[in-house]
């Protein structure tokens, strides 16, 4: 029963990351990854890690896949989002895939993995936060700060430059001065965009 | 169900991303194609902690949170290269060579 559960979640994982970088449609590839990650969540949950599963799902399934949905949306234009792949490409892509897959399977096919003595131990979800808190704590605070660290650098990668400085040229008296000293360098390339002439920001404020 | 079957499903599955990541152009494709490599990493790890008993669980927490972060700067850059030349092609990522 485990077998054929493990060959029927193989084949669903195998030919949806096969649709993911096959698709010539963005959104139904983002689609396709959801199904991907789900059946992984599934296969968590075969290998006894029920929390790892329900946060696969919540992460990837409701976070990330959204996020690039949000992605493909925002960035493509109208065009339906084909992608053209060009042929010669494809077939390097292919050897290169071919071959990396060809070196690993027979390391781990010529590998006494399975032969050693398997030991099988039952990890709870008590003993997972523990070892979080108790044995990864530098790991977990750095992850909080490499998490708090990638939000301001997507913020600031993201944000239009001429956000502050057209606040900044309709109404200065809003903003903050520190916000303001934040503005001062996109002043130059908008003034020939903007309707309000910069010269009168400096009145308006002081 | 063994670690030889397990093991052999993630290198597929990364194989598949690689070849994804080597032939799209389209910079979206390449980080789902990034995405299913970190996810079979993160399968090596659960299938190692449950037929070996070594630590996988807690080091999975950690990729994942790292996967966030690298998707959402990733999308930021993206969104960046949209902007700045109106397509998401690649290629067009060009400044610092020229």
């Amino acid at each position: 029963m485990t077998a054929f559960a493990f060959a029927a979640i193989s084949a669903v994982l195998i030919i949806s990351a096969l649709c993911v970088v096959v698709t010539e449609n963005l959104v139904r590839a983002v689609y396709w990854l959801a199904l991907a990650l789900l059946a992984t969540a599934v296969l968590y949950a075969m290998l006894d890690a029920g929390f790892l599963a329900g946060v696969q799902v919540l992460t990837y399934v409701g976070g990330v896949v959204t996020l690039m949905i949000f992605g493909v949306m925002v960035t493509r234009r109208h065009d339906g989002g084909a992608i053209p792949s060009p042929g010669a490409s494809q077939f390097r892509a292919a050897l290169v895939a071919v071959g990396a897959f060809a070196a690993m399977a027979s390391a781990i096919i010529s590998s006494d993995l399975d032969t050693l003595a398997v030991r099988s131990t039952h990890v709870s979800i008590q003993a997972l936060a523990r070892s979080l808190v108790d044995d990864y704590l530098l790991a977990f605070e750095a992850a909080s700060v490499l998490l708090l660290a990638a939000i301001v650098g997507a913020v600031v990668l993201a944000r239009r430059n001429d956000a502050v400085a057209s606040r900044l040229a309709h109404g200065p008296g809003a903003l903050p001065a520190g916000v303001r000293l934040l503005g001062q360098g996109f002043e130059e390339p908008l003034a020939a965009k903007s309707p309000v002439p910069t010269a009168q920001v400096g009145e308006g404020h002081s | 169900m063994t670690l030889t079957h397990a093991l052999l499903l993630a290198s597929a599955m990364f194989c598949i991303g690689l070849y994804g990541m080597l032939s799209r152009k389209q910079a979206i494709a390449t980080l789902l194609s990034l995405e299913l490599m970190a996810n079979s990493a993160n399968i090596v790890f659960v299938a190692f902690g449950y037929f070996r008993g070594s630590p996988g669980q807690p080091l999975v927490l950690f990729s994942l949170a790292i996967t966030v972060a690298e998707v959402a700067v990733g999308l930021a850059l993206i969104m960046l290269l949209a902007r700045r030349h109106g397509d998401t092609d690649i290629d067009l990522a060009q400044e610092t060579k020229e």
